[in-house]
């Protein structure tokens, strides 16, 4: 960890609205790490779940835009806190190898998409660049015997010959990384169990179905805290967690933090910097069960 | 129990259609009911997933893009990530998707509705606006209560902006739907 790897950097929209504490902790927590984040300039919507339901196309002509703004700055490979933004870059770039699929795209474009961007999660970032070992050795506040539900959702790995990431059935990595930091987790089998996604508007009844048997889970796998690496899942588990227990008449009161932070906290990083007062389930009780840091601690 | 005459309704131009658009080979699914039986949607479907395979082998188009459940599906790809034949089933719902709205099907509105309001925020500023997607949705279905009772709990954590988030580039985005909406006609 010597010196700062460079990445382009996708925040994707919510980043800039509903998953602002996802996008600082993940800037904070990169710093940090010596993860240096280049923000694409004037990036655009990926088009999310919207565009690829509507076309193939358009949705990898959307993502297709962002990749060539990255391959203009110089940038080799683009990485983002979002699986749906990760997902549909990823995609594109997939299926852009074939070539027709490709002359269709650059048909939408001003001009013709990249060819030799990669693109990869934070999350991978993270793991594979950092990895737990040197994690473990920079945690001043450990999350000592803290039991956390560690919760993937269903895009960051799947399918697998697109994501190229970790397991699609089994996912360790956040697991990994939460456990370096000290963290207890819990067995959790619905770690890759979609959360109900973009339904939360437009059929609320499956998201308090599907997220309520998420939260239930946790709650008897005796967990303190959900974790999540998606902001839509973590808005469906946490936001809506009052509809969800006026649905299935449950009364969690379960925080839902995103991985990047407690990895901060972990690392010492000041918790206005990691967006804990965005959280709408009060993350206060877990919170104090956190030790101060080590150092001001001796 | 339900019966279908397919000697008198299977309709091969779709089958081909369904393949072509989604490069998938249908005729590999053996109908083993993996996709369904991992497929978080089916409480919420009118046909399960493996069902819905069957039909598009069986060329009935009718049946398929009318039905709720290719609005439900999430692309979650449980789906996809555990089928024996590697077809890639959440791409075929996606294309079903595509051609229920080509041919006029509109099983589940709000969905629909969803989609486009999203798109249409893409379009005008390059970003989502989440607060201007809210409205639109809500003026389109006539559905004002919908999530109302979160506001309390998101605007005074100040994530929710009350302008778009425009880029610069905003034309180009456009131009990207307009040159789409043009070969679509």
């Amino acid at each position: 960890m010597s010196e700062a790897r460079t990445y382009g950097y996708y925040p994707g929209c919510s980043g800039m609205g509903t998953s602002m504490e996802y996008e600082r902790s993940t800037r904070a927590v990169c710093e940090a790490l010596g993860i240096k984040l280049v923000e694409l300039e004037d990036w655009s919507c990926c088009g999310s779940t919207p565009a690829h339901t509507v076309d193939h196309v358009l949705s990898a002509a959307l993502s297709g835009r962002n990749l060539s703004i990255a391959e203009s700055m110089g940038l080799d490979t683009v990485i983002t806190p979002c699986p749906s933004c990760l997902t549909n870059l990823k995609t594109a770039t997939h299926r852009m190898e074939n070539p027709e699929f490709r002359s269709k795209v650059d048909k939408l474009l001003d001009k013709p998409a990249p060819g030799g961007v990669a693109v990869k999660s934070v999350l991978q970032v993270i793991f594979e660049d950092v990895g737990p070992d040197a994690i473990r050795e920079k945690v001043v506040r450990p999350l000592d015997g803290l039991a956390l539900a560690p919760y993937y959702g269903c895009l960051m790995n799947r399918p697998p010959e697109v994501m190229q990431f970790d397991d699609p059935e089994n996912p360790t990595s956040m697991d990994e990384i939460l456990k370096a930091l000290g963290a207890d987790v819990v067995p959790y089998g619905l770690k890759v169990e979609c959360c109900g996604a973009s339904h939360g508007i437009a059929q609320k009844d499956v998201v308090t179905t599907l997220s309520g048997r998420l939260l239930d889970l946790a709650y008897a796998e005796h967990a303190v805290a959900m974790v999540t690496a998606c902001p839509l899942c973590q808005m469906n588990l946490d936001l809506r967690q009052g509809q969800i227990n006026s649905a299935n008449k449950t009364n969690y009161k379960m925080p839902i933090f995103y991985y990047t932070q407690l990895l901060g906290i972990a690392l010492g990083l000041p918790e206005k910097e990691l967006g804990f007062d965005k959280l709408a389930v009060n993350p206060a009780p877990v919170l104090k069960a956190i030790q101060e840091p080590s150092h001001a601690a001796s | 129990m339900e019966v279908i005459n397919i000697t008198k309704s299977y309709d091969p131009d779709f089958v081909a259609e369904v393949e072509a658009e989604s490069e998938q080979n249908v005729r590999l699914c053996y109908q083993c009911g993996n996709c369904t039986a991992g497929c978080p949607y089916t409480f919420a479907y009118d046909i399960p997933v493996s069902q819905i395979m069957r039909l598009v082998q069986a060329g009935q188009k009718e049946k398929v893009l009318s039905c709720r459940s290719i609005w439900i599906c999430a692309t979650c790809e449980s789906c996809t990530t555990r089928c024996p034949n590697d077809i890639d089933v959440a791409r075929l719902m996606d294309v079903l998707r595509h051609m229920a709205r080509r041919y006029n099907y509109n099983a589940v509105p709000t969905v629909r509705t969803f989609v486009d309001s999203f798109l249409n925020s893409v379009e005008k500023h390059g970003r989502v606006f989440e607060m201007g997607l809210m409205a639109a949705y809500m003026t389109k279905t006539g559905r004002f209560w919908t999530d109302t009772d979160l506001s309390p709990k998101v605007l005074p954590k100040g994530k929710l902006s009350f302008k778009p988030h425009r880029i610069q580039g905003r034309d180009e985005v456009a131009k990207i739907f307009e040159r789409y909406k043009e070969q679509q006609r």
